[in-house]
Order: structure tokens, then C-alpha cells, then sequence
């Protein structure tokens, strides 16, 4: 049996889903160049490629045919040599539906293996979000913002073929670079493509991550029931009516938490986050009403507290906001966890408020789609350094 | 008045007699089984029921939401809707109009909703015949559909009664369709005993949809998308539901019987002069008519020949029909149906009877498939005697072929 290789492409469903089928295709192309076949096939679904959900494709490629066979014998491969994640959020782990749990970026790695992950973030800031591993691993970051290139627009931003020319350095046993300038040349008939290509390879480094290092958290999941166990008839029960909330200082209980769906969190599906600022409310509840995942608590107070258990994301609170910078969207990297922001303002005024000021000023963007017009150009100079000096 | 009242309370305790078609038997059984919800969309001859329910309503004998529907296709989704909710429910169609509503059809045994309806079985278009022929009903037989075929008016009426029991029963909750041959049974009518509505109440519990039940006071969902990890799972809960059917339907039977003073014998099928059969025939609904009068007349000229009719086909009592098969030296089965391509060509019924043999313990007969009285062609008695040569041919071990045609110009 000759040697077998695995890649996933973790990507945010439909805003990256052509960016990842693109990858995953140029990767079986490329090592075809070398006479080793391959393929490259998505788990398909309906919600898991739904907005910001996180999805994934895989590329499979072996020295032979049978040693293909043996991988292709799998649904999903259990273990890969190399992972890429092209939007540094999904560091935070992939809840691809209701029911698969909290799976953390790096879980199918083998031992040793690579994490690619297109960043401007450091080594140091994508590994604390990422859950710690049993063993050592090797990260590799393709510098630059993450890319969208989904169902409606494809940015050739060359996250693509970067990608690919890391890949041809970090795991050269699977194709050279010239095997992937050849099969650029080939599909895209670009040559600036394959010198973007050589360029990431000669740039690209790692970083090897010990089991010490990540987020200690151990991720939630759950045990699939028996056929037995089971419901008849395809009927679930509903979630129960929500409760009062507690006031962390006073007590004092009020308002309304709807109680939410227990297996799926949505932890992982945002690149974003609304931060409010509870002293400009004027508790007007448009957030709370036009929110489509119904994520706002209602304090007792009468202030809107969005819950990080339902937000995907989408900024419609932001957009809906009438007071300036009440609700502001951040990248969720920017975040160490999912505690309740009107809890931390009730507790501590004046530090929330140095907070919000900082989460604001330093980070307020999505990483696919803009808050708004001219938002792309205003990012371009940077890209552009990060091309020309790596 | 008083008078007219007593005569009147009588009614509700006798039974009665009426001469009454096989569609009108099944709308009587709605009314004695209090049917809350029927949709209707015409198609001949289904529409037969729908035009004798209407009757029901309209003359106050029958309180039911009746809703003629926009097709058949919305006809069984209203009513799979209502049932979740609680209402126990009637509908129906025939050849085509049952294939339109096909979806509907796939998703009922999935969401476990108890629907009885009934086939007026007609051929399958084109060329539109009216006539009878099985492939209608027949193309649910994999998905979850309870299915039993009647041979007279009668039996219609006290198979819709055992069908609400059985199918409304928790352990079971699979959607039951009941098949009435086109003219020879939906529109021919005979004497039919109409038990009183005392017995009915007594054999028949209203529907309690339990922990299913879709309402305000039991909040569920139904019918959310699940993908690999959850299908299985829900494919082997209704394999469980259908197999539990017999056991429920053994005691529906035993039950009917102690009320109504009728019996069935064997539910799953009928065995006519078998005891001291050699061969056998085998068919589904009315083709009895014409079998039991040629074996009446072929057992004077000396030939032992028997009949088999499969009434539920869905079950299919695999391990009993081999049992009672494997007393005789050879099996003919008239499909009227057909099933192209299927092993040896035969028809869906000769295909099901082979394989109930196949891995059964004892004796394996052979066994002739007849394709005969397709779209509603008569099947004479000569044509039975000509399956009945075939047949005992096929016994004294002479080659055969496995599917003949019969009453086909040629
Ligand atoms: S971003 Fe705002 S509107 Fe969108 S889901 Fe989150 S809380 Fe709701
Ligand atoms: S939309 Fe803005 S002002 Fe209105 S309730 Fe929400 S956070 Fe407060």
C-alpha cells in the first residue's frame, strides 16, 4: 500500500463555499500533475451551508489508485495531514449543524500535521483560540484577510493559490511547487496566479503548537440516541418558554431569556458580534424585535442583552440600532469568551466601558462582507503590503 | 313522537341490512366511525365514496369537516395535517390521481400519521382506462403503508372499521390503504350487514394521538430536517411499527369477531376448499368471484383445486402463506398487475410469493405466475381453467413458463 494523503478546507458556508471547492480542486489537480490520483468532494447539506455556518470540503489524493480507494472507502477521513482554515474565526472550532457538538479547528489532524489558516493575526492570538490538542502540531499562517469568495462573488484575492504554494512547502511529499505552478497554468491560465504561489511558498513558516498551549475549555458534546431512545414519528418537543433574568448585583429578577436550542450554540457560525452600550439605550427594541434569531435577553431593567448562545453574526442589530454607535459589530476574534455583556456593564460601569471602547476602536469589521460601502478599497493598501512583504 | 324516538334508539342498537355498493360500504364505516376530517378530489372510481360521504353530511347523518381539495396531492396533505393534530381522518383516490398525491403518500408512515383511505383501484394512465387494475396501491408496498385488498362490500365495510382500530393503535400509528377493485366492487352493490353504532363505539376507541399530538398544550415539532446521522434510525422505528402490525391486527380480528358475530378466520388471507387441495390459485380482490365459481365447477369434473386470497398485502404473513402453500404440489398467482422487468417478468404478487417460499423451512411448490384482467378486463371462468391447466402442469413437473398471459388477444 502506497502512501495516502487527507486535507480538509474548513470554510464559512456559502460566503466561502467556491473558495474552498477552488482549493480543495487545485489540490487534486496538482498532485495529478505528479501521476498521484485524487479527489475532492464537500459534505453537502442545507443549513450546514447556510450563511457563516461552518462547512468543509476534502481532497484526497494517494501514490496509487488502491491507496485512493482505501481513503475514498470513507465518508469523511478521520484524520488529515493537513487542515486550512480560511477565516481565522473558525479557530474557535466548527459546529457544522445541531447535534455534531462543538468540534475543535484542529481535531482531525494527525500528529505533526498543519494547520493553514489565512490571518493577519500572531501566532500567539490564533492559538489561544484554538482548543488544545493531545499532541504537537504545526501552524502555518498565509498572511492576509481572510477571503470571501462564495455563491455570488469570487474576490481573486490569490487566497487560492497561496494556499496551495504553502502546501507544496509544508508537505512536499504531496507535489512540488513547480507541480503546482502547472496545474495553476492549467486551470486558471494566470500566470501573476503562479508567482503568487511561488511567492507564499518560499514565504510560508510554522509555528509548532504544544498540547500545553490553546483553550483549556473541553468543547461540548453530545451522545446520538438509540433508535429506540428515539421520538416516533419525526416530532421533537419544542423548547420550553424562557425565564425571568437575574441581575447579577441586585438580585433582583425581571425581564425575559427564551430558553434555546441545547444542542446547537452557534458559538462557532458568527465572524462577528454586536457590543452595546447600555448607557446610550434608549430601549427603543428594535434589536430585540428585528433580530431573526431572537438573541436578546431582556434585563429586568429593560435593556437588550444579545446572547451569545443564539448570534450568528449577521449585524442586523447594528443596522437597526437608531443611536450612533449603541451597537457596534466586531470581529470575534477580538473575544475570549461568550459571557453576557450586560452582566459585566452591571457589575463594573466603568471598565465595560473602557472595554467597549477598546473592542470598538480596534477591530470593528467583518471578514466577509462590508459594513459598508468602500470598506474593500479602504483595505487594499494593506493587502498590498502584506503581498509585497509577506 | 316518543314512538319515532324508540324507533329511532333501536336503530342506534341494531344492525341493519342494505343493499349498498363497496364505496358506499366504506362511507358507512365513516359515519359509524365518526371520522372527523375527509378530503375529496374526484377521480373515477373513487369519486364514488366521495359523492355517498357528501350525502352523509349533507343529510346530518355524518359531522365531519368535508374539504374538496384543489388535487389529490393537497387532498392527503390536509388530511395527514388534521390527523397530526388529533382528528381521525378519511381519504382516497384512484390510479393516477393516488400517484399525484405521492408525496404526501411517502411522508405519511415517516410522521407515523394513522390516515385510512381508499383505493379505488384503476389502471394507471395511458390510455386511461377506468378499469381495475392493482399497480396503483401497489406502488406504496416499501414505504410504510398498511395495505389490504377486499373482495366485497361487506368486507369493505368491516376492514375500514379494523383498519381505524388497528392503524389508530399506538403501538402501531402506520397509515392503512384499502383497496376496492374499480366497478366490480366500488360500484356493484350487495347486501351488506350495518352493525349498530353501540357495537362500533364498543370495537372502535376514539384516536388519541398521545404524545404526538400537535397542539398549543403539547408544544413539538414535526417533521424537522434531519441528514445521515438521524435516517436510519427513523427507517428502523417504522420497520418495528409494521412489525408489531400483525400481533394488533390478530387482536382486532379476535375482537371484531366477539362483537360483531362475523369472522375472518385468518386475517392475512382466505383459503377456499383448500383441505384437500392439490393446487392452489392465488390472486388479490374480486377476482375471487370468477375463481370460486371455476373451481366450484372444476371440482365436479374431479379437480382438487383450492384458492388462496391475500387480503393484507402489507403485512405480508410470509411465514404463514409458506406454511399453507407447502400442502400443495404447485402455486398459480393472478396478478392483475404487472411489474416489468421483475424477476421472471412476473407480477408483484408471483414475485412476493416466491420469495415468502424461498426461505421458508418446508416444502417449496412451484410456483406459475398469471398476469390476467388488466384495466378491468373480465377474467372468465375459461381463463381460469386454463390457469388451472397451467398449473398442474407446472405440478407433474412439465416446463412452464414462470409468466403467462391470460385473456390477451392472440
Ligand atoms: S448580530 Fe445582532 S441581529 Fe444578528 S443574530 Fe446577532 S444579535 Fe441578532
Ligand atoms: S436598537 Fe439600540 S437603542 Fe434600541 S433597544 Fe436596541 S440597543 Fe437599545
Amino acid at each position: 500500500m502506497g502512501r495516502l494523503f487527507a486535507i480538509e478546507i474548513i470554510y464559512r458556508g456559502i460566503y466561502q463555499k467556491t473558495l474552498a471547492s477552488r482549493i480543495s480542486r487545485a489540490i487534486v489537480l496538482a498532485a495529478h500533475q505528479e501521476g498521484k490520483p485524487g479527489i475532492s468532494f464537500g459534505r453537502y447539506g442545507d443549513s450546514p451551508e447556510r450563511n457563516g455556518i461552518p462547512a468543509k470540503n476534502f481532497a484526497i489524493v494517494g501514490t496509487d489508485q488502491e491507496t485512493l480507494e482505501q481513503g475514498m472507502a470513507k465518508y469523511e477521513p478521520k484524520e488529515v495531514d493537513i487542515t486550512i482554515a480560511v477565516d481565522d474565526t473558525l479557530f474557535k472550532g466548527v459546529e457544522s449543524w445541531a447535534w455534531y457538538g462543538l468540534q475543535p479547528v484542529n481535531k482531525l489532524l494527525k500528529p505533526g500535521g498543519t494547520l493553514i489558516v489565512t490571518s493577519r493575526e500572531t501566532p500567539e492570538a490564533l492559538i489561544k483560540m484554538a482548543h488544545r490538542k493531545e499532541t504537537p502540531y504545526q501552524l502555518a499562517i498565509v498572511k492576509g484577510t481572510p477571503s470571501f469568495s462564495g455563491l455570488w462573488v469570487y474576490k481573486d484575492d490569490h487566497t487560492d493559490v497561496r494556499i496551495l504554494g504553502a502546501i507544496a512547502k509544508l508537505l512536499p511529499e504531496l507535489f512540488s511547487l513547480k507541480s503546482v505552478q502547472k496545474a495553476i497554468v492549467n486551470e486558471w491560465k494566470d500566470p501573476v496566479k503562479a508567482e503568487s504561489a511561488a511567492r507564499s511558498c518560499e514565504r510560508i513558516s510554522t509555528t509548532e503548537v504544544m498540547p500545553n498551549q490553546g483553550n483549556p475549555e473541553i468543547p461540548y458534546k453530545f451522545e446520538f440516541p438509540k433508535w429506540h431512545e428515539m421520538g416516533e414519528g419525526i416530532a421533537i418537543p419544542s423548547i420550553p418558554a424562557g425565564r425571568a433574568v437575574e441581575d447579577p448585583v441586585s438580585h433582583a429578577t425581571g425581564g425575559f431569556r427564551p430558553d434555546r436550542n441545547p444542542t446547537f450554540k452557534k458559538f462557532t457560525t458568527r465572524t462577528m458580534r454586536p457590543v452595546v452600550n447600555f448607557d446610550t439605550c434608549i430601549k427603543c427594541t428594535l434589536c430585540w424585535l428585528q433580530c431573526p434569531d431572537s438573541c436578546f435577553d431582556v434585563t429586568p431593567e429593560g435593556l437588550y442583552d444579545a446572547n451569545m448562545q443564539a448570534c450568528c453574526g449577521c449585524g442586523v442589530c447594528e443596522a437597526v440600532c437608531p443611536v450612533k454607535d449603541c451597537v457596534t459589530m466586531v470581529n470575534e476574534s477580538e473575544f475570549g469568551d461568550n459571557a453576557s455583556q450586560w452582566e459585566d456593564w452591571k457589575k463594573d460601569k466603568a471598565a465595560y466601558k473602557i472595554w467597549l471602547e477598546d473592542k470598538i476602536k480596534t477591530r470593528s469589521e467583518r471578514s466577509h462582507g462590508f459594513r459598508y460601502r468602500g470598506q474593500y478599497e479602504e483595505q487594499i493598501p494593506e493587502m498590498l503590503r502584506i503581498a509585497r512583504e509577506g | 313522537m316518543a314512538q319515532l324516538a324508540t324507533v329511532l334508539e333501536d336503530q342506534r342498537q341494531t344492525d341493519e341490512t342494505a343493499l349498498i355498493t363497496g364505496s358506499e360500504a366504506i362511507a358507512v364505516a365513516c359515519k359509524l366511525a365518526d371520522v372527523d376530517v375527509i378530503t375529496a378530489y374526484p377521480i373515477r372510481p373513487y369519486d364514488t365514496v366521495m359523492q355517498y360521504v357528501s350525502k352523509l353530511v349533507s343529510n346530518g347523518e355524518l359531522d365531519c369537516e368535508y374539504i374538496v381539495a384543489e388535487g389529490e396531492h393537497s387532498q392527503f396533505e390536509i388530511v395527514k395535517h388534521a390527523c397530526a393534530a388529533g382528528a381521525r381522518v378519511f381519504c382516497g383516490s384512484s390510479g393516477v390521481g393516488w400517484m399525484y398525491a405521492m408525496e404526501a403518500l411517502t411522508v405519511t408512515p415517516a410522521l407515523r400519521v394513522p390516515m385510512v383511505a381508499m383505493v379505488g383501484n384503476r389502471a394507471l394512465d395511458d390510455p386511461g382506462a377506468f378499469g381495475v387494475e392493482h399497480n396503483d396501491a401497489l406502488t406504496v408496498r416499501d414505504l410504510g403503508w398498511q395495505l389490504v385488498w377486499v373482495d366485497t362490500a361487506q368486507e369493505a365495510l368491516d376492514t375500514a372499521l379494523i383498519a381505524y382500530r388497528v392503524s389508530e393503535d399506538r403501538r402501531i400509528f402506520l397509515p392503512c390503504a384499502i383497496s376496492c377493485d374499480g366497478a366490480f366492487l366500488t360500484h356493484s352493490q350487495a347486501l351488506v350487514q350495518i352493525p349498530s353504532q353501540k357495537k362500533v363505539n364498543e370495537f372502535l376507541p376514539r384516536y388519541n394521538r398521545a404524545d404526538l399530538l400537535l397542539h398549543p398544550d403539547n408544544p413539538i415539532t414535526v417533521a424537522p430536517q434531519g441528514n445521515e446521522d438521524w435516517v436510519m434510525e427513523i427507517r428502523r422505528q417504522n420497520y418495528a411499527a409494521m412489525e408489531r402490525v400483525s400481533d394488533v391486527l390478530r387482536e382486532a380480528y379476535d375482537h371484531f369477531e366477539r362483537i360483531f358475530g362475523r369472522s375472518y378466520g385468518n386475517p392475512f388471507f382466505e383459503e377456499f376448499e383448500t383441505d384437500d387441495a392439490d393446487i392452489v390459485l392465488m390472486g388479490m380482490g374480486t377476482l375471487s368471484t370468477p375463481v370460486k365459481v371455476a373451481i366450484r365447477k372444476m371440482r365436479k369434473e374431479g379437480k382438487k383445486v383450492g384458492f388462496v386470497r391475500m387480503r393484507w398485502f402489507r403485512p405480508f404473513a410470509a411465514a404463514e402463506l409458506a406454511e399453507c402453500l407447502s400442502r400443495f404440489s404447485a402455486v398459480g398467482v393472478v396478478d392483475r398487475d404487472y411489474s416489468f422487468g421483475s424477476p421472471y417478468m412476473s407480477g408483484v404478487l408471483a414475485t412476493e410469493v416466491r420469495s415468502a417460499l424461498y426461505s421458508a423451512p418446508g416444502k417449496k411448490p412451484p410456483v406459475v405466475g398469471f398476469i390476467a384482467g388488466l384495466g378491468g378486463r373480465e377474467v372468465t371462468v375459461p381463463d381460469v381453467e386454463r390457469i388451472t391447466e397451467g398449473v398442474y402442469n407446472a405440478a407433474q413437473g412439465r416446463p412452464q413458463p414462470l409468466t403467462q398471459w391470460i385473456g390477451l388477444r392472440e
